[in-house]
């Protein structure tokens, strides 16, 4: 269980979270949304100890602040929004960092599998900075996913977090990072992602997290989030939620139009 | 997510690590007999032990040819590993300690050693002893380096352009003191200074080596401590702290260790240059950007570069000798061009 309470920072002399409370189960995937500059990256970065700032964090009953980096990185593996490979690395090379980080000991396969989990075995041994910008993404995922390969270890469960993991991605592999961070948490991990895609988040989150202007907006199960009143009013243009068979939910952007 | 292009253009198949590293050992083995084996005099190593050297003679090998050996195979793969940590910690395979400014701040450190090392006050001069200009080099690199971090690095990303630009700043600073104090000198030390600026090995001897290498040992034996953290810090500060880097203390073990192992080696043989960028860049065409491996290939590279570089600057205009500062830059410009040239292509500078 991952408990925040009371979280804020301040960016550039400027406070842009303020009083926030946050709480994430293991076996959920819980999803960030909200405008752009609405915080979301900058919680996700309180949450990981990126960042400095007033409030506390738990981690399954341990205070954040008391773990070392060293025993934080075999609980929790974090992709950030971007990130820049500074040496010409393989992709095996990148992925056996994660794995790693995660791992006093060397196991055999984990890379291997890792890689084909998001699709890209055949560029294994290529150089990571010659795959284009949406295997490279997917790339970094492979990577979070080796260091915390099992879901659940012995005495805790492991977290991913991921700031807009599907962000660069087509609709195909879109769905396919959705499924590879839903089996992590069918399998006892925790999920925290930051999303755009309100559609996919409302088919995949166990529950939503809705930001506006540094604060929580709303939270719950999608279908208590994904109202057109709440949507509006963080977002700023007219939407409208539609129902689809069989009780899904899916937006129809074109429909702020016609509002 | 948004992927930052970093492609540097030049591209080779991966060698195997273990036939490059062993390569490289029986390479170095090879150059230091030869090394040994050239001089003036004509005598070969293997005659210590073939026929009854006349104590001459035996001087020659011993406090002449083999300090002189220990020393630049010290010295080279101090230069090479400080390069390689270097541009491990800036991300950047143009970083070098000789390029931005930390040779320059190491030599103002030795320099004010020798210059103004008399006028120090005796309790000073006790303790430091022998190993004064090595102490104040290091002072001198690690002032640098520091400084530099400081400028060059925001938020765990460093701008290129404002480390060379930041090098060449600090590296006219400590210039410009440099030549204060070489304006204070007398003849005696201006005589050693200039000898000293040009890089050369050609004043080794044992006393030399006991005050070197204890340093350029510590700071060589530091580095594969290092490497998991820079690799790590090849995907930015921090990513590394997420993969359980502890990134402050890496990155203060290796500013510490380039400072001393560019301090050490600036004490003892003068500014020598490229060394730190052509052998690191060279190695990881070979055998991939892996710090693991490319540490210790590199600190193997650089003895032998180092030790080829000084018996060919014995031999090129014998009986003379050409400092091995002017070798090193002739080999070692093209390369870094050649570098430039090929990173043009992606407009990475
Ligand atoms: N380094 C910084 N210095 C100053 N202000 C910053 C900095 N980083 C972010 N901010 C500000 O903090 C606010 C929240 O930014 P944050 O990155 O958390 O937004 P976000 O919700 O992740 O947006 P996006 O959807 O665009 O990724 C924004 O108003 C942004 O301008
Ligand atoms: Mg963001």
């Amino acid at each position: 269980m991952l408990l925040a309470a009371d979280l804020g920072a301040s960016l550039g002399g400027r406070d842009v979270l303020h009083g926030v409370e946050f709480e994430a189960r293991p076996g959920h995937i819980t999803a960030i949304v909200g405008p752009n500059g609405s915080g979301k990256t900058t919680l996700l970065r309180r949450l990981t100890r990126d960042l400095p700032g007033p409030g506390s964090i738990s981690l399954d009953g341990v205070r954040l602040a008391d773990l070392s980096p060293r025993q934080l990185a075999l609980r929790r593996a974090v992709l950030p929004q971007a990130t820049a490979v500074g040496f010409p690395f393989t992709l095996r090379e990148i992925v056996r960092m994660g794995h790693e980080a995660g791992h006093a000991a060397h196991l055999p396969g984990i890379v291997e599998a890792a890689v084909e989990e998001v699709g890209l075995s055949a560029k294994i041994d290529g150089f990571f900075q010659d795959m284009s910008g949406g295997e490279q993404a997917r790339g970094h995922l492979a990577r979070v996913r080796a260091q915390v390969w099992q879901a659940r270890r012995a005495e805790y469960p492991c977290w991913l977090f991921v700031d807009e993991p599907v962000a660069s991605l087509d609709i195909g592999h879109q769905l396919q990072v959705m499924s590879v961070l839903r089996r992590f948490a069918d399998a006892g991990g925790g999920v925290v992602a930051v999303m755009h895609d309100l559609n996919l988040t409302a088919m995949h989150a166990d529950r939503m997290v809705l930001m506006a202007e540094g604060r929580i907006a709303a939270a719950g199960r999608p279908a208590e989030v994904m109202t057109d009143p709440l949507l509006s009013g963080a977002y700023r243009c007219q939407l409208c939620v539609n129902t689809a068979p069989p009780g899904g939910i899916w937006l129809l952007p074109q429909a702020a139009r016609l509002g | 997510m948004t992927a930052i292009p970093f492609t540097p253009a030049i591209r080779a198949p991966r060698l195997a690590v273990p036939a490059v590293t062993t390569g490289l050992a029986l390479l170095l083995a090879a150059m230091a007999c030869l090394s040994l084996s050239i001089g003036a005099s004509g005598l070969l190593p293997w005659e210590l032990f073939t026929r009854d050297l006349n104590p001459a003679e035996r001087a020659i090998l011993l406090d002449i040819r083999l300090p002189r050996l220990i020393l630049g195979m010290l010295v080279g793969a101090a230069l090479a590993v400080s390069g390689a940590l270097m541009q491990g910690l800036f991300r950047n395979p143009l970083a070098d300690p000789g390029l931005v400014g930390v040779g320059a701040g190491a030599g103002l450190g030795a320099v004010i050693a020798i210059v103004l090392g008399g006028v120090m006050p005796a309790a000073v001069q006790a303790v430091t002893g022998m190993y004064m200009v090595s102490l104040f080099a290091f002072f001198g690199g690690w002032a640098t380096t520091l400084i530099l971090y400081r400028v060059a690095s925001l938020r765990g990303h460093t701008s290129i352009a404002t480390m060379l630009l930041a090098g060449i700043v600090l590296g006219a600073l400590a210039g410009a003191a440099t030549g204060i104090l070489i304006y204070l000198a007398d003849d005696n030390q201006l005589r050693d200074l200039t000898f000293w600026g040009l890089g050369s090995l050609a004043g080794a001897n044992w006393v030399k080596v006991w005050a070197a290498a204890p340093v350029l040992i510590a700071g060589l034996a530091a580095a594969p401590f290092l490497a998991r953290g820079l690799n790590a810090m090849a995907l930015g500060e921090a990513v590394a702290r997420h993969l359980g880097v502890p990134v402050e203390a890496v990155k203060r073990g290796a500013i510490l260790a380039v400072a001393a192992m560019t301090g050490a080696s600036v004490a003892v043989s003068g500014g020598i240059g490229f060394v730190g960028i052509v052998v690191p860049h060279i190695l990881r065409l070979a055998i991939g950007p892996d710090h693991r491996t490319l540490l210790p290939a590199a600190a193997l590279f650089g003895a032998t570069l180092l030790i080829g570089a000084d018996t060919f600057s014995r031999v090129v205009v014998a009986p003379a000798e050409l400092p091995i500062g002017i070798i090193m830059a002739l080999i070692g410009a093209p390369v870094f061009l050649w570098i430039l040239l090929a990173r043009r292509a992606t407009m990475e500078i």
